[in-house]
């Protein structure tokens, strides 16, 4: 039945999220609704590595477009999590699976076999990391650091490629 | 023991006597006798009339009330939350690559950092608003229809609307639920016993006709047990014998609908306790197909029943919901091609519910049935149209699941609802790796693609 969600979520958790992630009151109780009907054991948490809601929130907000911000009449006093900068961390984690701020030839090798499934041998994907690495890579230690990440991507318009439009 | 009458008592008693002799009276002549016949005094459309007029003035309050208290609104995201692009994997990582180096695309590298912003994206995305999670869950309103379920900005917000609800309240359970509660009772009740009194006579003409009076008669009742207000259109097409009816599937409530309008066989699993002495007593009259648990699993064998029943021409139409599952009658989803294996002529319809009402969706991964009828019955009524669609059959050089997604499509326009591709068996169960499977090949395709032009040049 139509989930009362707004009425389980309190006003200052609103503004507390507002504050963090700069999306905007109606966003906010959307999504809301929309984790609820995700959260199938009703719990709390969505089931893969238990996110709650402001966990959920905090990793959607890395997606609202940069220009948004200037809407916002309060400005967060820490960087917003949409900017340049924060996009392209949350993109450099993906690849860090071990969180140890370095791409290891490893961990690209196992993200791109996630990419390509069974399509493509290990020798290839071998050799397509290692191309990888060797243009990336600038102080010899054979991994990718969150610089030399943003060296190579500083063309790319990660703004609008790593936002998504909201309709309200 | 000594027995102590005080006049009041008496007086008490004279009293309930009354109230249930009049109320028993103004049942049977108002409910009972015009299902029989199958004639209607058009009060419920009265009804239906003054119910809308007050959502409307309730709808106008609260947006009044949340205005002056600076409250903000929540509004339903029957719309989508977010703006998608249709662009395809191949264009999207291509204009990523393009904006983030001044190669020439052709001799571009196979695989780019940048191109994991579109799979990060297209993945958020989809958390964020999919076409098919939100058909599970029961359509939200655009205007508030007085029933606590529905309601998602329930601040007190005047006493007036209060006042309202709480009437709506006392209506529903004290007055609508009891009655409805009794022509359930009643018309479940009848249909037992006739049918079973049907089965004893011998196959004949006069059979088939007794039992189609009885059966239409009992639903019937059990429309008016849930207050539904039926509209039905194209009557002209109505499923005929040797047919299979195939319609979308949105709650239990649909089979009432549709056989309390014409006359067909059944087809289900058989089930214990009431639903099975209900389902052993119908067969009785006329053939159903039940099926057992363990046959069910055995497509060839359901294939043959079902085709061995439509080649009988003196047999009923065949209803079945080639869905599979309940949705919540915004859409339409993948139709089971099973039914439209058999070659028969197959007679669409489309049942469409009014969700301001009531709604009908039967979300049973929250709701058992029991639950889920006892919110039908205390809900304001159920209102749908139903159209009859012209019949169709499978053409040359059409297999089975083209015929089927042929027909959902016809479905799906006629009753206004979204045509997805989607199984419905979604609603329990995960996405099947092929679709993962699908989109490694095609972004395979252009890392190693391009390795395959470079050693050509």
């Amino acid at each position: 039945m139509g989930s009362r969600a707004s009425t389980l979520l309190r006003e200052e958790e609103i503004e507390e999220i507002k504050k963090e992630t700069g999306f905007s009151h109606s966003q906010i109780t959307r999504l809301y609704s929309r984790f609820t009907s995700l959260d199938k054991g009703e719990n709390g948490t969505l089931r893969e590595d238990q996110v709650n809601f402001r966990g959920f929130m905090r990793t959607l907000a890395h997606f609202r477009p940069v220009e948004d911000n200037e809407k916002n009449k309060n400005p967060p006093t820490t960087e917003p999590l949409n900017s340049r900068t924060n996009k392209l961390l949350f993109a450099f984690r993906l690849y860090d699976l071990d969180r140890d701020d370095k791409i290891s030839r490893d961990e690209l090798l196992q993200v791109l076999r996630m990419m390509v499934g069974v399509n493509i041998s290990d020798e290839q994907l071998g050799s397509i990391a290692d191309r990888t690495i060797q243009e990336a890579d600038q102080n010899g230690d054979n991994c990718i650091s969150f610089q030399e990440f943003m060296k190579v991507l500083e063309k790319v318009d990660v703004e609008q490629k790593m936002s998504i439009r909201f309709l309200h | 023991m000594e027995l102590f009458f005080n006049p009041f008592d008496n007086l008490l008693c004279i009293l309930l006597g009354i109230s249930f002799t009049v109320w028993f009276t103004l049942l049977l002549v108002f409910i009972i006798v015009p299902a029989i016949f199958g004639v209607s005094f058009g009060i419920r459309r009265l009804y239906m009339k003054t119910l809308l007029k007050i959502f409307e003035w309730a709808t106008l309050r609260i947006e009044r009330g949340a205005k002056e208290k600076n409250h903000h609104l929540y509004k339903p995201y029957s719309n989508a939350i977010i703006a998608r692009e249709p662009t395809s994997l191949e264009e999207e990582i291509k204009e990523i690559r393009r904006s983030g180096s001044n190669k020439d695309l052709d001799s571009a590298t196979e695989f780019e950092m940048s191109d994991i912003f579109y799979f990060a994206r297209r993945g958020v995305e989809s958390i964020m608003d999919d076409e098919v999670t939100k058909r599970f869950s029961a359509e939200e309103l655009e205007s508030w229809n007085l029933l606590t379920r529905s309601n998602y900005n329930f601040h007190y917000i005047s006493l007036r609307l209060t006042v309202l609800w709480g009437l709506g309240l006392l209506i529903r359970y004290g007055f609508l639920l009891p009655l409805r509660v009794t022509l359930a009772f009643t018309g479940v009740g009848l249909l037992v016993f006739l049918t079973s009194l049907i089965g004893l006579l011998p196959n004949g003409r006069m059979k088939n006709f007794l039992s189609e009076k009885v059966h239409l008669m009992c639903y019937r009742i059990c429309v008016r047990a849930l207050t539904a207000i039926i509209t039905y259109h194209d009557s002209e097409n109505k499923p005929k014998n040797g047919g299979i009816c195939v319609a979308n599937h949105t709650s239990p409530i649909d089979v009432i609908i549709l056989a309390s309008d014409g006359c067909y066989a059944m087809v289900g699993q058989i089930h214990g306790g009431l639903m099975g002495v209900i389902q052993r007593s119908m067969v009785k009259a006329c053939p159903h197909v039940w099926f057992e648990r363990s046959e069910v699993k055995d497509r060839h064998l359901v294939a043959k029943r079902l085709s061995d029943h439509v080649q009988d021409k003196s047999k009923l139409p065949i209803l079945i919901f080639p869905e599979g599952t309940c949705i919540n009658n915004t859409s339409v989803m993948m139709f089971k091609k099973g039914s439209f294996d058999i070659g028969a002529t197959v007679y669409p319809v489309a049942i469409k519910y009014d969700p301001r009402f009531g709604d009908a969706f039967w979300n049973s991964s929250k709701f058992g049935m029991v639950n889920y009828l006892l919110h039908m019955m205390s809900s304001w009524a159920i209102v749908c149209s139903v159209w009859y669609l012209p019949p169709m059959s499978r053409e040359e050089g059409e297999d089975a699941v083209q015929f089927a997604n042929r027909v959902k499509a016809a479905i799906a326009r006629k009753g206004g609802l979204v045509d997805l591709l989607w199984d419905g068996g979604l609603k329990r169960e995960k996405v099947k790796d092929t679709f993962k499977e699908e989109q490694q090949k095609l972004y395979s395709k252009m890392l190693v693609g391009t390795q395959e032009d470079r050693s050509r040049s």
